[in-house]
């Protein structure tokens, strides 16, 4: 990365921030919800770009991790009548665990077997909610109603139900794991992770347990998972099934192959991206797929290193 | 039924559908093997051989005539689409991992809603080309499925001819060995890549003609033929057609008898979790010689 870069990388990291919280008082209702709806989707992404931007580990199975999260705050709050921030904490926790565990077996392998143990582990856990859906609700799901997704603070009660708050409380949540994210790419760990990804028998060679860091960076990658599950959950007010399935394994990878593979802001990019081709699409036509798998494409042929990878590089090369 | 006659059949069905797993898998596995693309549209190609096969005995109107047509147009269409995709999409970014995972996954949606479009949102029936029943002490069995198990068994003979015997199995061997060095003593590798992806959808495109008189056709029905030949091929080893082999026959015999004991979700958790510990015991799956 160019010294400019780098130095500019803090102040354009607020701005960002700044642009973010400014956007919503200008924002129409319906857009209001869908950019809170991805910064929490953007959240889980930044956790799949550690794992697979920084660390280079290809897994198809985030949605487990997401999905963890999601349950475990949902059913603790639902169920049990926890707080909010108390199943926050239980969802995070949760996607952190199930990521460490799932880490020390499939972390054995590698490349596209580790893919594959991923997928497999992610399929089980996704017919695991549906085996009991005497409390999971299965495919059906269920809804977290209004009273228990209040935050008492001091003698305000923040409702998560109003989008003002829901708003805020998503930006919050995104500030932090982004903020985190660039964080860690530039420190020491991040370098090792970064130099495991390019060449990992070199690491291993200069005294370096790859392993443990990989197993660090895949449980870093859950925990901020877990988090945007848990959110999803608390904010969204739905738990369900479908966020376990493939179809979420393969939405973070396309978010952050779309912005931008091991670039910080790719993940939001590539999520508001994804997000807003699938809305304007399904009101086209109703297989709105095919224009995704189409844009797909032309996004690939045009970026092929996603949207901020390749204008990155394309910058660089104009101003060596 | 007794016992030993449930398991019978469950091994034998077992058997019937590892043999079409094997045709689909080895399709991905060529792919895989030589292209290094992971080709994540390989199942919408098996469902669009099925569709197909269900379109042309439509027109055929007798089911044998019908059945022996789609065996020869479904792979040459869905071989023509391959080599289409591979010269308007796959050349074009190089064959990158990372890009053709994505591009792939174009594919797939676009395949899928074209037939949803085409075809409609119902499953439809494919009469079986041939009726008889084979007795066996506690049962008679479709003599269809047996036909497909030995026409299967016959592809992947045709298969290893063309990979062990003939010029282009030896220019493959070669692209998958080292491509730069192939090319380099003049195979023409770009034309090989295009011929295997070819070759890859159209045995899946087979397999899904196969398949149709037993399953029906739907335009979802690619998403676990997919996820089983990704399981067989990384358990079989890359680019091993005997890893395939062997990997399709222990994966649909299990699944066919662990279903006997357990519901069928759970059966499923099982098999997941079994097929996630042999890579982690064998990262490189059974007969491959170093992981991935």
């Amino acid at each position: 990365m160019t010294k400019a870069l780098t130095k500019g990388r803090w102040p354009l990291a607020f701005a960002l921030l700044a642009g973010l919280l400014v956007l919503q008082f200008l924002l129409p209702d319906y857009h209001h919800t869908n950019v809170a709806r991805i910064l929490v989707l953007a959240t889980f992404a930044i956790g799949y770009n550690i794992a697979f931007g920084y660390t280079g580990l290809l897994s198809l199975g985030h949605a487990m991790f997401f999905a963890a999260g999601l349950y475990a705050a949902g059913m603790t709050a639902h169920d049990l009548g926890f707080s909010m921030p108390l199943a926050l904490l239980l969802g995070t926790l949760a996607g952190t665990l199930l990521a460490f565990l799932v880490g020390l077996v499939a972390l054995r392998t590698s490349g596209v077997a580790f893919l594959i143990v991923t997928l497999m582990f992610a399929q089980a856990v996704f017919l695991t909610t549906l085996y009991f859906n005497e409390y999971t609700r299965g495919d059906e799901g269920f809804v977290l109603s209004e009273e228990i997704r209040r935050i008492a603070l001091g003698g305000t009660v923040l409702e998560l139900a109003d989008p003002d708050v829901r708003y805020n409380v998503a930006l919050g949540l995104f500030a932090l794991c982004y903020l985190a994210s660039i964080a860690l790419l530039h420190s020491p760990l991040g370098r090792v992770l970064i130099a495991v990804r390019e060449n990992e028998q070199r690491t291993q060679m200069l005294g370096y347990n790859t392993f443990a860091y990989k197993l660090l960076a895949l449980t870093i990658s859950g925990a901020f998972s877990g988090l945007s599950g848990a959110a999803y959950a608390l904010l969204f007010a739905y738990v369900g099934s479908t966020f376990a399935s493939t179809q979420y394994s393969i939405y973070a990878l396309l978010w952050v192959l779309l912005g931008g593979l091991g670039t910080t802001l790719g993940p939001l990019i590539g999520t508001g991206l994804l997000f807003y081709l699938v809305e304007f699409s399904s009101d086209v036509t109703s297989s709105y797929l095919i224009v995704v798998g189409i844009l797909l494409i032309l996004l690939v042929l045009a970026f092929p290193k996603g949207v901020v990878g390749t204008l990155l590089e394309r910058w660089k090369r104009v101003r060596p | 039924m007794s016992f030993e006659a449930h398991l019978f059949l469950a091994v034998l069905e077992g058997t019937v559908s590892a043999f079409v797993l094997a045709v689909t898998a080895l399709g991905l596995s060529l792919v895989f093997g030589v292209m290094r693309v992971v080709n994540v549209a390989h199942g919408e190609l098996f469902m669009l051989g099925a569709v197909v096969a269900w379109w042309v005995a439509q027109q055929a109107g007798d089911p044998l005539l019908g059945f022996l047509l789609a065996l020869i147009v479904a792979p040459l269409l869905v071989g023509g689409i391959a080599i289409a995709a591979d010269w308007m999409v796959l050349k074009r970014i190089d064959y990158d991992p990372e890009a053709t995972i994505v591009a792939t996954i174009g594919l797939l949606y676009i395949i899928q809603q074209s037939t949803l479009i085409l075809f409609g949102p119902d499953a439809r029936a494919v009469e079986a080309p041939v009726y008889f029943r084979v007795q066996f002490p506690w049962f008679g069995y479709s003599g269809y499925k047996l036909i497909v198990a030995g026409l299967s068994a016959g592809l992947l003979l045709a298969t290893w001819f063309l990979l062990a015997r003939t010029q282009l199995g030896l220019y493959m061997r070669a692209t998958q060995y080292d491509a730069e060095t192939a090319q380099a003593f003049g195979v023409p590798v770009r034309r090989v890549y295009a011929a295997v992806f070819a070759l890859g959808g159209g045995l899946a495109a087979v397999a899904g003609v196969l398949v149709v008189p037993i399953q029906q056709a739907h335009y979802l029905m690619g998403h676990d033929p997919l996820l089983l030949s990704f399981i067989v091929v990384i358990i079989g080893g890359l680019g091993s057609l005997r890893g395939t082999l062997v990997a399709a026959f222990v994966i649909g015999i299990s699944d066919g008898v662990i279903s006997i004991f357990f519901s069928p979700t759970l059966a499923k958790i099982l098999a997941m979790l079994l097929v996630a510990l042999v890579l982690v015991v064998r990262p490189g799956g059974l007969f491959g010689a170093k992981p991935a």
